[in-house]
């Protein structure tokens, strides 16, 4: 590189436009692809995106905090995207009534299996307590487990870090799984992806049904609520 | 498109006010969710004049565009956690296998539970009631 190619690349790693352009362009061919391959569970376009940003910045040598100061801008729009569940909410008002009571029965008994079970397996294979604190409420919105994870004396960051987690995986598994077990109910799919793996699930349910993007939308909103109800009061039997 | 925004915009903004005033344990955008909800209800029941109901008309498109692409919102938290994995360096292999059969147990409970008591009250496979 000629040292004025390289003053302008200086320039432009350090303002927000490169990065969020950056971010936008990587995502609409990593979902070009996403799309060709008729929405594989196992082609995730976060996952790719993730990939493929997080080895440019490698390469580059850019810190994230350089990166985030134009993702900043998309990832703002997460609060408003939530808000926006409203809406496939109150177009499918009559549907969302009719399901409500097996919508809190698998409410009470999903996010107490998501807690109990990512808790005792995390203890099982020998993880310490503090680590432990932090799987717990790895079911939730990444802001909220990382208030429940600093309450219980866990590690916010690593709470942060296994919720993400926990969405991607969910979003792969959800559909072989539910087309596995012969459901064909895409309320009570949905709803299951929503509660076991939030934003993520949330994001995949749309692709594969408006009914199931719905039902998991609900999903995320109750189980937040749901999650710091029981939290605190579940985890002094296990530790 | 302009007031839509500002309105879903205002709901998060009262959803994060009330969250942190009164301390609730839960998101401020999932509050704002529940106040979104409550301004569409009461546009159907007020809003009598064509004019008001016409802007209000396009909460709808600004939202399912916002919605058609909310796996992109979550790349950049992503891409914090490439860049975290430091954390997992101690017992990843424990949390991620964890994860794992976490996520399955909590997939296949909750769909369980929900089809079970579903047909309880007698709905057939696909939702409807029989």
């Amino acid at each position: 590189m000629s040292s004025s190619d390289f003053t302008l690349w200086v320039y432009l790693s350090r303002t927000p436009l490169l990065w969020l352009c950056l971010t936008l362009c990587v995502y609409g061919v990593v979902d070009a692809i996403a799309q060709r391959f008729g929405r594989h569970p196992l082609v995730n376009p976060v996952v790719l995106s993730v990939i493929v940003l997080g080895s440019i910045l490698m390469a580059t040598g850019t810190d994230y905090r350089t990166y985030f100061d134009g993702a900043q801008f998309i990832h703002f729009m997460l609060g408003p995207a939530t808000v926006a569940l409203a809406v496939p909410l109150y177009q499918n008002r009559l549907i969302v009534r009719r399901s409500l009571i097996p919508m809190l029965a698998a409410l009470v008994c999903g996010s107490v299996v998501a807690c109990v079970s990512a808790v005792m397996t995390a203890l099982a294979l020998g993880a310490p307590p503090n680590i432990v604190m932090s799987i717990a409420p790895k079911s939730v919105t990444a802001g909220v487990a990382m208030s429940i994870a600093e309450g219980l004396g866990g590690d916010p960051a690593l709470a942060a870090v296994l919720v993400l987690i926990t969405g991607i995986l969910g979003a792969i598994m959800v559909t072989p799984l539910m087309n596995a077990l012969g459901v064909r109910d895409y309320r009570a799919r949905g709803f299951a992806v929503g509660l076991a793996s939030l934003g993520i699930g949330t994001a995949r349910a749309f692709q594969v049904d408006p009914i199931a993007g719905t039902f998991a939308g609900i999903a995320i909103g109750l189980n937040a609520a749901m999650t710091a109800f029981i939290v605190p009061w579940i985890m002094p039997y296990f530790v | 498109m302009l007031i839509a925004l500002s309105v879903i915009l205002l709901c998060q903004l009262a959803g994060e006010a009330l969250a942190r005033a009164a301390q609730l344990p839960l998101p401020g955008p999932v509050l704002g969710m529940a106040f979104l909800f409550c301004v569409m209800l009461l546009r159907d029941r007020f809003a009598q004049t064509p004019a008001v109901q016409t802007r209000l008309m396009t909460i709808e498109p600004t939202a399912s565009s916002l919605l058609a692409h909310l796996s992109l919102m979550f790349v950049p938290a992503g891409v914090g956690v490439v860049r975290n994995l430091g954390v997992l360096a101690h017992y990843g292999v424990q949390l991620f296998l964890a994860l794992i059969l976490s996520t399955f147990l909590t997939l296949v409970v909750s769909v369980a539970v929900f089809r079970m008591v579903s047909r309880l009250l007698g709905e057939t496979d696909t939702g409807e009631l029989s």
